[in-house]
């Protein structure tokens, strides 16, 4: 009996912390998004329905589909590209291996303000991608790039892609190969050996890369921040404008509520779909 | 009054629904070297955690010099365990691994000195004092844990398979070391295992352990030549365990009926009677013969045909098919017997080298 | 045979191209003499000068480096031994509270951002430095957590049992066994945690007051509005730093087999 309320006393800090910092915080933004918002910016505690409709609204409805559309396209391109990426790294040679995952580590590490900064640099009206392209005459004047879709877009690409390519590598470098080559042996094609089996087997991988890219590109909004100027307007963005300039913040916790459950969504088909309690290649 | 270093009394446990331990009952006297044998499951490893205490009883008592341990904490006993797998601490070096027990009972710096460099020499690893585990072969390894656990001076030594992850050479050699060292040393040991071979080369009573019981308890001989069910015959000597009715009984000697045939085929096989025998005529009985003492081409006895010849561990083993369809097995020593598989021959065996054996399956 | 490994060799070459491309103009252009990035004027050092002379920055980045270790330090008591008990208790809603504690970096930094800001400001907790190293605890403590946990997992049971039958207590034991043990998993969780806490700029700025800065928020307000050749010059430090910090990591891993990261 003494043994246990020991060890009941070890795990008693990470209980409270955890439900007064994050479960009470939660369920206060679910009550919250509830709320009314009074004349001079306050919330009082009125049940209504309107935070939640008002996200029906033509500006806002745009803007949630924009940042979906945003979300989906990001992962396509971060999952198309971070693939094989990460298939290709678990077949080198195991000291090349090390250095790869050494040269992923670095920019997954660096600062990802500093990241897009050096990205918007990159894309800057007569920066170095215009020098670029027109000096190889692919292009005849600069093409404004920056503050358009298409850079916030590639920056969440940029951003995001180490995730999906740590995620899917881990899958892979734990598979075994020889299962490939017992499939070959019993006479599949490459092709056929390559989505009968290393395709499942990385399944869990690719499913992790895709919840860890997805989730975050609905809410980093100093990408678009410093990408798309004003002109791209995410999810993200709306609430952090709520929340500061509009101070609405009822309305800021239901955009905040319907974030929540499309996330939940996600994972819990990540769940479904691989069996796997954890998400792969985070730790 | 201490005549007995350990005694196990009634010890019964169960996790969840099953019950691995049926009420199991021992005395080890000081010095003894005894071994429990049995395939896993059987509950060895169970009893050796609740000796070294843990794992708790749910009922029944550990005695410890006449004292009653069975709720008192593994660092509060003193009995060391040998691991299965070594269970070396990898942060610490293989002084520090052997001196940590010793450190923990605040013994002086130069007498851990003295008492750790001993024991590294009695397991001749004192030049390998300060590498680390990792750094140290399978046998290195094992040599290791038990230095870690006798220089503790333990009044019962535990030994949980320790040979069981080495290759067969090292294994034998390893079994030699570990009774010379148990000889010098003077400390008791209780040993697992599942291999026969280890039980009788090392031990003074081995335990035969089955479904949570002790099935027998005796010295290597008496385990080898008299064994009591026909699982300790089979498990610990290989023997055939052959069925039949008593048909005759004459001069200490029975004559048996094999099961399951006719009259008219030559079907009778003879054991010699023990004094604990006590058997009647029409009495279903199972009798244990080992294969080596099988004779084969004989003038008179039962026929049987040969099924099969295969050639392991220095031995032919000829497997033959009896007239009630049973199979035994019988070998010979070297490749070359000169028998076809396939014809019949006649065989049998001396009536005192068949012993009577409970038959419980 | 030749072109099978040419092309996957081209592949990765090329996507780390454009992975190191962005960072590598942060690095060349802070030494560009010129403000402008369009125009290469010559080497200059006299933006470092000029950053380490800007007090908002070198003030930013003191409380940035405040709150990583304290909350680092918060975050590892917490999640280690949280994680060493809960490695050891059995109960039917374990599951559901190990979720619980790992949702920090399973949602939206902006849903943490906003929950925190409502909470903090709900309870009447005066926003600066005490709610930074709360929120930033609340998501660093996953990462220690799961990097502790990983490793108790491959941890051998019969480890402790030995300590135990060695003469040590169960106190003794996890001070001589488990701590020594699991100190690089703790090491790397929280230099990973730190790493978080040093780069987030989406939680911070919403439970921050006007007077503290942390140095993403500075450096997210600079170049907001376009270049600025002082932020070049402190990605360049920055990036110095983290890669002193991975090169640590692989140091503790290296030392002891069998970590991961």
């Amino acid at each position: 009996m003494k043994k246990k309320s020991g060890l009941w006393l070890t795990v008693a800090p990470l209980y409270i912390f955890t439900i007064i910092f994050v479960v009470g915080p939660l369920l206060y933004m679910f009550v919250l998004s509830f709320c009314t918002r009074g004349e001079n910016y306050e919330t009082i505690l009125e049940f209504t329905f309107d935070n939640y409709k008002k996200i029906a609204e033509p500006v806002y409805r745009t803007t949630f589909l924009q940042s979906i559309k945003l979300a989906f396209s990001t992962t396509i391109f971060v999952g198309i590209i971070g693939y094989p990426f990460g298939y290709f790294m678990a077949k080198l040679p195991s000291d090349k291996k090390k250095l790869m995952m050494a040269l992923i580590m670095i920019p997954f590490w660096t600062s990802s303000l500093v990241r897009m900064y050096g990205w918007s640099i990159l894309l800057q009206s007569n920066g170095i991608l215009d020098k670029i392209l027109m000096g190889i005459g692919i292009t005849q004047k600069p093409l404004k790039l920056l503050y358009t879709y298409p850079a916030v877009l590639s920056g969440m690409v940029y951003a995001l892609l180490p995730f999906m390519i740590l995620a899917v590598y881990s899958s892979a470098e734990k598979m075994d190969w020889s299962l490939v080559e017992a499939a070959r042996d019993l006479g599949a094609s490459a092709w056929k050996a390559f989505w009968t089996v290393t395709w499942k087997l990385t399944l869990p991988g690719f499913m992790s890369g895709i919840v860890l890219t997805f989730v975050p590109s609905m809410g980093l909004f100093f990408v678009a921040d410093i990408l798309g100027g004003n002109k791209v307007v995410l999810v993200g963005n709306v609430i952090q404008e709520q929340l500061t300039k509009g101070r609405n913040w009822p309305f800021a916790a239901a955009l905040s509520v319907i974030l929540m459950i499309m996330t939940s969504l996600f994972i819990a088909v990540y769940r479904k779909v691989t069996g796997a309690r954890e998400l792969e290649g985070l730790f | 009054m201490k005549d007995f270093i350990l005694e196990l009394n009634h010890i019964k446990k169960s996790f969840g629904n099953t019950q691995v331990l049926k009420g199991i009952s021992l005395s080890v006297k000081q010095g003894e070297f005894i071994t429990f044998l049995g395939s896993s499951g059987c509950g060895k490893t169970t009893t050796l955690r609740i000796i070294a205490g843990l794992e708790q009883p749910d009922s029944g008592a550990v005695m410890l010099e006449g004292v009653d341990v069975t709720k008192i904490a593994p660092d509060k006993r003193d009995v060391n365990t040998v691991f299965q797998n070594y269970a070396l601490f990898p942060h610490m070096d293989v002084y520090k691994n052997v001196a940590y027990g010793l450190k923990i009972r605040k013994v002086s710096k130069t007498e851990i000195q003295r008492r750790v460099m001993e024991s590294l020499e009695l397991v001749q690893l004192t030049d390998y004092a300060s590498r680390k585990p990792s750094e140290l072969s399978g046998g290195q390894k094992q040599r290791v844990a038990i230095a870690r656990a006798i220089v503790n001076n333990p009044k019962v030594l535990l030994l949980d398979e320790p040979l069981g992850a080495l290759d067969l050479q090292l294994r034998r050699q390893m079994q030699l070391e570990l009774k010379r060292l148990q000889k010098k040393l003077g400390i008791t040991f209780i040993y697992i295992t599942h291999d026969q071979e280890e039980a009788i080369n090392m031990s003074d009573r081995i335990v035969v352990m089955r479904d949570g019981m002790f099935v027998q308890i005796g010295t290597p001989n008496e385990i080898y030549d008299a064994p009591r069910t026909s699982f300790v015959a089979q498990f610990v000597g290989n023997a055939n365990i052959i069925r039949g009715v008593v048909d005759k009984l004459d001069n200490g000697m029975a004559a048996i009926k094999l099961e399951e045939t006719s009259s008219d085929c030559e079907s009778y096989v003879s054991v010699k009677l023990s004094e604990k025998d006590n058997v009647h005529i029409g009495d279903r009985i199972a009798i244990a013969v080992r294969s080596e003492n099988i004779q084969l081409n004989l003038e008179k006895g039962i026929s049987a045909v040969v099924k099969e010849k295969s050639f392991a561990g220095g031995l032919l083993r000829l497997t033959l098919v009896l007239p009630n369809g049973k199979e035994v097995v019988a070998s010979r020593h070297g490749i070359n017997y000169d028998v076809e598989e396939g014809t019949c021959i006649t065989i049998g065996w001396d009536a005192d080298s068949a012993v009577i054996v409970e038959d419980r399956d | 045979m030749k072109n099978r490994t040419k092309i996957p060799n081209l592949y990765l070459a090329l996507i780390l191209i454009f992975m190191y491309l962005p960072i590598a103009i942060v690095i060349v252009y802070s030494f560009n003499e010129n403000k402008l990035t369009a125009i290469w004027s010559g080497f200059s050092l006299k933006w470092y000068s000029e950053l380490f002379q800007d007090k908002d920055l070198m003030e930013a980045l003191k409380n940035s480096l405040i709150l990583g270790v304290l909350s680092c330090f918060c975050a590892g008591v917490i999640g280690t031994i949280g994680a060493v008990g809960m490695a050891r208790l059995n109960y039917k809603t374990k599951g559901v509270m190990e979720y619980l504690s790992m949702l920090p970096i399973m949602i939206p930094e902006i849903i943490l951002g906003m929950v925190f800001l409502a909470f903090f400001s709900a309870i009447s907790l005066p926003f600066g430095m005490t709610t930074l190293v709360i929120a930033h605890t609340t998501f660093c403590i996953p990462y220690i957590y799961m990097m502790v946990k990983a490793r108790l997992v491959g941890m051998d049971p019969a480890l402790l049992e030995a300590a135990r039958d060695l003469g040590a207590s169960e106190i003794r034991a996890f001070w001589d066994i488990t701590l020594p043990l699991i100190m690089p998993a703790v090491a790397s969780g929280s230099l990973l945690a730190f790493a978080m806490s040093f780069d987030d700029v989406v939680i911070s700025v919403l439970v921050t007051n006007s007077r503290i800065n942390t140095l993403p928020i500075k450096v997210f307000s600079r170049i907001k509005f376009g270049v600025s050749p002082e932020i070049n010059a402190l990605s360049t430090i920055m990036l110095s730093v983290t890669l002193i910090i991975i090169l640590g990591i692989v140091r503790i891993n290296k030392k002891n087999r069998g970590g991961n990261l």
